[in-house]
């Protein structure tokens, strides 16, 4: 029930991102959709005690291969569902945190947080980047059929 | 002439791209294959988040646009990369691309402004309750969320200073939110900010940040970093002078 709930919760989080950044009205759902994977497997990874960078990690390594299957599927350019993908998990949230602390005096907090956004933006930059290398592979190992669509996308 | 036209091309849709958010990577990327499949093989491009240069050839005068305004408009990101897969494959000519980037730079918003807060409301409940927030904090947090976030955008046309509507809207945020714990209507203070926080914060932009830089787009990593800094700064310290009123 839970974890119903937070899918829910996250397609939308997701599809509105895609709403604020004016994704064309046909990918919304899948954008809803590539944010509620990456959001399901951060969760279960959280309750399962895997560190949070671990966990930003593998999310959006999933995040990113969704994704490209969605940019071959709907003819669109990767980064609308890169973008809707990670919107769950991007350390928004913390960067915000980590300035108020900043503007409040408690540096030692403040540097701890910013730290932590770092360290997650990185994951996720890492996790994007490794998918697109995989990618690169599978396109080296001669699958000329998909070869040829990804040089179009 | 031929030339003078290609060059117009290219850097209008690396303008269009730039100004809706696309990577500089992609932007150069888009640029330098238009140039090759209407035959110029050396086109040269240079894009960061400020300026594009571009130049046909090496050894041709480089040309040179300034953006100034930045904003993320996916949909004009992907209209313009359909236009030069249809350049690639042959299906456009230089005055028919010439002719619909112009169109797809004069475009508007794809969705309303009412919906877009909509949205930005929904996505601000939902950040509470994936924070670990209680549903009596969802709706308190939709109505903060929405309100703060139409605010920025309206203080975005209003006040020409950047960074300043992030502040305002931030000012308000902290204040409605507080209210609202105040009259009853929610219970958790944190719970209620970090979700309405959220259409307001560069958390993509912070990512994309990295990202330019780990693909060695150094300049583009960098002012990226700073923009996303400077904006989590006001937000961070709109929401920081309530907590130092009340």
């Amino acid at each position: 029930m839970l974890i119903f709930e937070q899918l829910l919760v996250s397609f939308i989080a997701a599809a509105g991102f895609a709403i604020i950044f004016n994704t064309p009205r046909q990918v919304l759902w899948p954008c809803g959709l590539v944010g509620m994977c990456g959001w399901f497997v951060y969760t279960l990874l959280g309750l399962a005690n895997v560190d949070a960078v671990v966990a930003t990690l593998i999310a959006s390594i999933i995040v990113a291969v969704i994704s490209q299957l969605f940019a071959k599927w709907f003819r669109t350019p990767i980064l609308i569902f890169n973008v809707a993908g990670i919107i769950p998990f991007v350390p928004g949230g913390l960067a915000y945190d980590a300035m108020r602390q900043f503007v409040e005096n408690n540096y030692d907090m403040a540097i701890q947080l910013a730290a932590r956004v770092v360290l997650l933006s990185g994951a996720i930059a890492l996790g994007l980047v490794f998918s697109e290398i995989i990618n690169q592979m599978i396109r080296r190992a001669k699958w000329k059929r998909i070869n040829d669509r990804l040089i179009k996308d | 002439m031929e030339q003078h036209t290609v060059t117009q091309v290219c850097l209008l849709a690396g303008k269009i791209m730039l100004q809706s958010g696309a990577e500089t990577y992609r932007v150069e990327d888009t640029m330098v294959r238009i140039a090759q499949s209407f035959g110029m093989e050396n086109a040269q491009a240079h894009a960061t988040p400020t300026a594009i240069m571009f130049a046909i050839s090496t050894s041709e005068p480089t040309n040179f646009v300034r953006i100034i305004d930045r904003a993320t408009d996916l949909h004009k990101v992907a209209q313009v990369n359909s236009i030069s897969r249809h350049i690639s494959s042959g299906e456009l000519t230089l005055s028919e691309a010439s002719k619909q980037l112009h169109t797809i730079e004069q475009q508007k918003d794809t969705y309303p402004k009412f919906i877009q807060v909509l949205a930005a409301a929904f996505v601000s409940g939902g950040f509470t309750i994936m924070f670990d927030g209680q549903w009596y904090d969802f709706l308190p947090s939709l109505v903060v969320g929405g309100l703060s976030y139409g605010l920025m955008t309206y203080f975005h046309e209003v006040v020409k200073i950047r960074f300043f509507a992030e502040f305002l809207a931030a000012i308000f945020l902290g204040l409605t939110a507080y209210l609202s714990v105040q009259i009853g209507f929610g219970y958790h203070i944190d719970k209620i900010i970090i979700g309405s926080v959220m259409p307001l914060v560069p958390g993509v932009l912070i990512t994309n940040a990295v990202r330019d830089l780990m693909a060695g787009h150094l300049v583009s990593g960098l002012s990226k970093g700073a923009e996303a800094f400077l904006t989590s700064f006001a937000i961070g310290a709109g929401i920081a002078v309530i907590f130092f009123i009340v």
